[in-house]
């Protein structure tokens, strides 16, 4: 187990960046999610961390050793692949241990520790199978046990993930997160799906177009984001136009053309003084109110609802607010809001963020 | 008719033209040959037609043909072996290669928009007495006379090197395309250096490739004739130049038939192991 640094790491193919100079650290025993859409350059920063491409500039440490011109099969890390990239004419227990052969491990000890890899990912009985064999959400599995079996310093996952149906992915999210929570091994996840990233991180690496845009707990990047592609990209926000009018201790007063001022918390607001400013309002935060809903404390105005986005727990809906397009994701317990009609739109001021400039 | 009937049929209806083609071409003529070999040829040079089984006698048991049989499979058999460690490497080297993937394989086809016979031929020019490379070592002064190179069992195998080496690459090639570059990524990244990586995952999984090439570079080395015949010596004469000199000069077609079906009977044995344990698809794949 070890930490990562990345110490103003530049990749660059040709005439095109994919990395642009990148300053990471990657804290021992944590599991960080390097997130964004593709062609962003995280799975660029993962393939440099394995040593299967070569840094343009800057330096990689994996437990404070530079690891530039370590090859890469004496890095000892595990690596998960996307397609899982099991051998397929070695069964299931000559795949797992295939790692072990070039390790100190005496050759007595190798089945049992095969063996507890299979019992850890909850697959005790398919040492004797062929890959093939197996589902895809198993396959995935043995992949895992075959990276975690060799104790590597530190684990790598390139969107292991995104291959399975939605069911199964849940399922192996929880699932990876016990494994690498009882291993206690570094991690490093590379996945464009916010909620995997969410739900799994102990620190979300968000990146776009080869820079990383914001580093923070899960909670960090989704309520205070630090840039509009951040707000953007966990989740839908509505990011309105505003001019920060006054900064008291805790709180700095937005002015808001469509709803008037806005007193956003300091701490959700960092780096904002007076001046142009966006408001960040999270859809899943703007609220439909249905007559006689209790409106206190909320900052209201009267919107026309423009189409319904039924999902059936929650109801996704596009509202206008004068020439204002607005999204409102809403739970509903009832039936929702029919297209057309004119509601009130509230939310809680301190639910939302502001972000610097125009 | 019902659908299904009719979707039964459909099939046959599409296959009818090629298996007619097969039927008329080499199942009839292969049929004439086999009723051929229990023919007999007379003194004066008639053959009298009847269920004679000389032919096959002196075709299998003079030890003659049975040692021509046997040096033509050696033969064979070296030339594969040459064709798959000559070919092994360039097949992983355009399979791994980036962009010009394209251009390394229209070389390689290349040598099949010209005659066999003069492909073989050319190495006359290039080995002969007055060839490319005597004239050179003369020029340099390295011999004095120039040195004979050519019409042994050397030169037949360099012949059917030549020939068939594409065969064995476009083979090898093919499986290796088919072979996830992530596997030796992750072989790697377990501790497994290059070349273990390849030894544990690259080659074992190529290895269908590898028989098929086999297999065909085997098959047309072990039936050629023109080769042995341009490039060998009177001692290097192959199976196929027996049957040659049976049909064409002797006019011996029964003899020559029932020699034909005994390497057809050879051939086809090796075929069939093949298939036992490795399939046809994977041929099917390197061919097309």
């Amino acid at each position: 187990m070890s930490s990562v640094h990345l110490n103003n790491i530049v990749k660059r193919f040709g005439n095109f960046t994919a990395v642009h100079p990148t300053d990471l650290t990657i804290p021992e025993g944590d599991f960080v999610t390097l997130l964004g859409p593709s062609g962003c350059g995280k799975t660029t920063n993962l393939r440099m961390i394995a040593g299967l491409l070569d840094p343009t500039e800057g330096e990689i440490l994996i437990g404070g050793r530079r690891m530039n011109d370590v090859p890469i099969h004496k890095r000892n890390l595990g690596i998960v692949f996307q397609n899982y990239a099991l051998f397929p004419h070695k069964t299931v227990a000559e795949n797992v241990g295939f790692g072990l052969r070039y390790r100190d491990v005496p050759k007595s000890e190798v089945p049992g520790r095969v063996q507890a890899a299979l019992d850890l990912v909850q697959l005790p009985d398919v040492g004797s199978r062929y890959p093939k064999a197996l589902s895809g959400g198993q396959q995935q599995r043995i992949a895992l046990a075959r990276a975690i079996v060799i104790e590597p310093e530190v684990l790598l996952l390139d969107e292991p993930l995104s291959a399975l149906d939605a069911n199964l992915r849940e399922d192996m999210r929880v699932e990876l997160k016990r494994i690498q929570h009882q291993i206690g091994v570094t991690t490093v996840f590379v996945t464009h799906d916010q909620s995997e990233a969410l739900a799994m991180s102990d620190r979300i690496v968000v990146m776009s177009a080869g820079r990383v845009e914001q580093v923070g707990t899960p909670e960090e990047v989704y309520n205070t984001p630090a840039s509009t592609f951040v707000a953007n990209f966990l989740g839908a926000s509505n990011i309105l136009p505003a001019r920060c009018i006054g900064r008291d201790p805790d709180k700095i007063r937005l002015q808001v053309p469509q709803f008037g001022v806005v007193p956003v918390p300091g701490e959700r607001a960092p780096g904002v003084g007076e001046g142009a400013a966006k408001l960040v309002l999270r859809a899943e935060k703007l609220t439909l109110l249905g007559d006689g809903a209790d409106a206190t404390g909320l900052i209201t105005a009267q919107a026309t609802v423009e189409t319904v986005d039924y999902q059936g727990q929650t109801v996704r809906y596009f509202v206008r607010l004068g020439d204002t397009p607005l999204q409102a994701i809403n739970m509903i317990d009832t039936r929702p809001f029919a297209a057309g009609s004119t509601v009130t739109i509230g939310f809680r001021p301190q639910d939302c963020a502001a972000l610097q400039g125009e | 008719m019902s659908v299904e009937a009719r979707e039964a049929r459909q099939p046959w209806i599409l296959l009818s033209p090629a298996l007619g083609a097969v039927t008329l071409l080499l199942f009839v003529p292969l049929l004439f040959i086999l009723v051929y070999s229990f023919w007999l040829r007379t003194a004066t040079g008639a053959d009298l037609a009847g269920f004679y089984l000389d032919n096959w006698q002196e075709a299998l048991s003079d030890p003659f043909y049975r040692d021509i049989l046997l040096g033509t499979l050696r033969i064979a058999a070296i030339t594969t072996l040459v064709c798959a460690l000559m070919g092994y490497p360039a097949a992983y080297f355009i399979a791994r290669s980036r962009g010009n993937k394209a251009i390394l394989l229209l070389l390689l086809m290349l040598p099949f928009w010209i005659s066999y016979i003069i492909r073989t031929m050319s190495w006359i020019n290039i080995l002969g007495v007055s060839g490319g490379l005597n004239t050179f070592l003369i020029a340099v002064g390295l011999v004095d006379e120039p040195i004979q190179m050519l019409y042994n069992q050397t030169t037949v195998i360099l012949g059917l090197v030549h020939f068939l080496l594409p065969f064995m690459v476009l083979n090898i090639y093919v499986s290796l395309e088919g072979i996830d570059t992530n596997l030796e990524d992750a072989a790697n990244s377990l501790g497994a250096t290059r070349w273990q990586s390849f030894l544990q995952v690259t080659l074992p999984l190529s290895l269908p490739g590898l028989a098929a090439g086999g297999l065909l570079c085997f098959v047309l080395g072990a039936g050629t004739y023109i080769t042995p015949l341009v490039l060998g010596g009177p001692r290097d004469a192959m199976f196929a130049n027996l049957v040659f000199e049976a049909i064409i000069t002797q006019l011996n077609w029964p003899l020559g038939s029932a020699l034909s079906l005994m390497l057809l009977v050879v051939l086809g044995a090796l075929v069939l192991i093949y298939n036992r344990y490795l399939g046809m698809a994977q041929l099917m794949k390197g061919l097309g």
